[in-house]
């Protein structure tokens, strides 16, 4: 099996190859990443997703938090018609609308935690495995934060810290903020492992030794060296990092815990919808294929990453 | 072996006592204050009173090693009193962790109470999980690429990417609203008398169990396969075939029992986040279960309460990662330790 694809992209190669002159690691990568069928479809999925919350407002013009209860008493808990496209929740407000703004927020929530995450966990892991001095206890207070138990703690923090940020930043900044950093904060551990151990396996190698003995110094080897040969486990783990932060955030707003009702996002929304599941499914369907369909297409991409950044299979 | 486990069982002891730091910082450090939820009348000199009363005004090491007495010391003999009823010391003199929520009741008593909810549930879905996905596994290892192995790995990855409160919400819309098989709130009050009150403590686990399980299962089958595909091609696995045995022989007495290793490390592993998965289960169908508890008192600001709650879950996963390096050890030999 293996044999034929191998064959089979090398003859899809050398159709492309003639006009091209030479090829970069890049668009290796991105030529890989088009075979993998599954992979495709997640990009399109989440494509459309990303262009759909962040458009979306812009075209489709509702209010989220108007309540059409004002122009027409019977609004309430409609299903999707032509006049609300996924029908109207129990206060008669635009199931669309609020996915669609609710939408933004989730998503933001996954990047920038995710963004939190990977920085911390690609700087200890660079750390511990490049200076040998810091190993032992960069590695001994990541196995600490794992053995924490995580969604619990969460619940904790948020509810704790929750009302002195929204007094201090506003209730949707503070609160933003804080489920950003504490996702992240608790979520940093296993990219500082695979960082880690990729770091001491490329510190090991010739061209490394080659830049110590010119006398390139320690920062420079670090920056030029290293770290683009471990950025495809941290570019994996990012992309895993995002669906994990947005599943997440959904389980915390899910819970209660999460963002105020007037920001509606995904969990929040499959939150309040749930006791109306019986009077209109629609309200907890929508904001749960959503959540569902966005996670599962990052995690197609993100194996089909895997195996694009794959160096193995480079030829 | 047995100095290999002695070392390890001493090693939990100081990330025990970090974590139990690490919680209790957070709580104690935390802004907002316990008498808060107090009526505005009582007089400010009473309230300083009851912070007193409380061990509020003491500086954090105090604080930290006081309550550290309550909950490795007095709590423990309180638990091996209650379990073989006998008195150890003053045991009415002992200070326990008791609940800010509940009027001065031991937290311990609260959380036994939960427990067994919390532990049926978890338990049977954690079963349907190793009985669905280890065959399941195998068999898409065995015959990979075939229409089984496809589906299977295309379910286990759909499995693993819903998450569990909505996977929870459609069995409700589908088996309690429309189809009407399985009630739609859990009874912690059914208590099992007969065959009828059995069936019915079986249908309301059905959903929890459910969801659980398969969430779990995608895990552990997408593992168990990639393990099975890691030891096909080994050398060991052609020579038993060489020597003419049969195909299910080499897969169950050979591939099986090496591929088994790491997936029953993973499941020792997966057991702390299957009670964390609890949590949120236990909220969609109305469990009233451990994870039910710290939802509660998380709102209600029930610090002590919390603190235990959170550290039985670190207790688990500290406890659970030990047996799966036992485990582990046990069953490869070629683990050697130094």
């Amino acid at each position: 099996m293996a044999i034929r694809t191998d064959t089979a992209s090398a003859e899809n190669l050398a159709a492309e190859l003639p006009q091209r002159q030479h090829r970069t690691l890049w668009g290796d990568v991105w030529l890989r990443f088009r075979r993998h069928t599954l992979a495709k479809v997640g990009a399109v999925v989440l494509a459309l997703l990303v262009l759909g919350v962040l458009a979306g407002p812009l075209v489709y013009t509702v209010d989220p938090e108007y309540s059409f209860i004002v122009d027409d008493i019977d609004s309430i808990n409609q299903s999707p018609s032509v006049a609300y496209p996924l029908g109207t929740d129990d206060l008669g407000r635009d199931t669309l609308a609020r996915n669609l703004f609710g939408g933004r927020i989730s998503l933001a929530v996954g990047v920038v935690a995710m963004i939190v995450s990977i920085t911390f966990g690609t700087l200890v892991g660079v750390l511990s495995g490049f200076f040998r001095r810091l190993d032992n206890p960069l590695m001994r207070f990541t196995d600490l934060m794992l053995a924490l138990p995580s969604l619990p703690l969460l619940l904790v923090i948020i509810m704790l810290f929750r009302d002195s940020l929204k007094s201090l930043l506003g209730p949707e900044l503070g609160i933003f903020l804080l489920v950003v950093l504490v996702i992240g904060i608790l979520g940093w551990m296993p990219t500082a492992r695979v960082v880690r151990g990729s770091v001491l396996s490329i510190k090991e190698k010739e061209f490394v030794e080659a830049a110590v003995s010119v006398g390139t110094r320690e920062p420079a080897i670090l920056w030029q060296h290293i770290l683009p040969n471990v950025l495809s486990p941290i570019i994996v783990s990012a992309t895993l990092g995002v669906a994990a932060a947005i599943l997440t955030e959904s389980a915390l707003s899910f819970l209660g815990l999460g963002f105020p009702s007037n920001v509606p996002t995904w969990g929040r929304l499959l939150f309040e919808n749930k006791d109306f599941i019986t009077q209109n499914p629609w309200l907890v369907i929508w904001p749960g294929m959503f959540i569902s369909l966005t996670i599962l297409s990052i995690n197609f991409i993100g194996d089909g990453l895997r195996d694009a950044l794959d160096p193995r299979q480079r030829r | 072996m047995g100095q290999y486990l002695v070392r390890r069982i001493l090693t939990i002891i100081p990330t025990l006592i970090a974590i139990s730091f690490v919680i209790f910082a957070v709580l104690d450090l935390a802004p907002g204050d316990p008498t808060s939820a107090l009526p505005e009348t009582i007089r400010p000199e009473i309230r300083q009173q009851i912070r007193k009363a409380m061990g509020l005004d003491e500086p954090f090491p105090v604080k930290y090693g006081l309550w550290m007495r309550q909950f490795f010391v007095n709590e423990p003999l309180s638990l091996i009193e209650n379990a073989f009823d006998i008195q150890i010391g003053d045991s009415e003199e002992r200070l326990r962790v008791t609940s800010w929520g509940s009027r001065g009741v031991p937290v311990m008593d609260m959380i036994l109470e939960r427990l067994p909810q919390t532990m049926w549930v978890v338990g049977l879905a954690y079963l349907v999980a190793i009985v669905i996905a280890v065959p399941v596994g195998v068999i898409s290892a065995i015959r990979q690429y075939s229409v089984f192995d496809q589906v299977g790995t295309f379910f286990s990855l759909i499995g693993y990417s819903i998450p569990t409160f909505f996977t929870g919400l459609l069995m409700i819309l589908l088996f309690s609203v429309k189809l009407k098989w399985f009630p739609m709130i859990y009874d912690t009050n059914l208590s099992i008398v007969d065959w009828d009150s059995f069936v019915q403590q079986l249908r309301q686990s059905a959903m929890p169990v459910a969801v659980l399980g398969f969430f779990q299962a995608a895990t552990l089958a997408r593992f168990t396969r990639s393990s099975m595909l890691d030891n096909i091609p080994m050398d060991y696995v052609r020579t038993a075939t060489a020597k003419g045995f049969r195909e299910r022989y080499v897969v169950i007495r050979h591939i099986l029992r090496n591929s088994l290793i790491p997936v029953v490390t993973l499941i020792a592993l997966g057991i702390p986040a299957i009670f964390s998965g609890a949590i949120i289960t236990e909220q969609i169908f109305r469990v009233n279960g451990l994870g039910a508890l710290l939802i509660g008192a998380i709102q209600l600001n029930d610090i002590p309460l919390v603190q235990t709650v959170t550290f039985i879950f670190a207790f688990l996963i500290v406890v659970f990662n030990l047996i799966a390096d036992v485990i582990y050890g046990i069953l490869d030999p070629r683990i050697r330790y130094s």
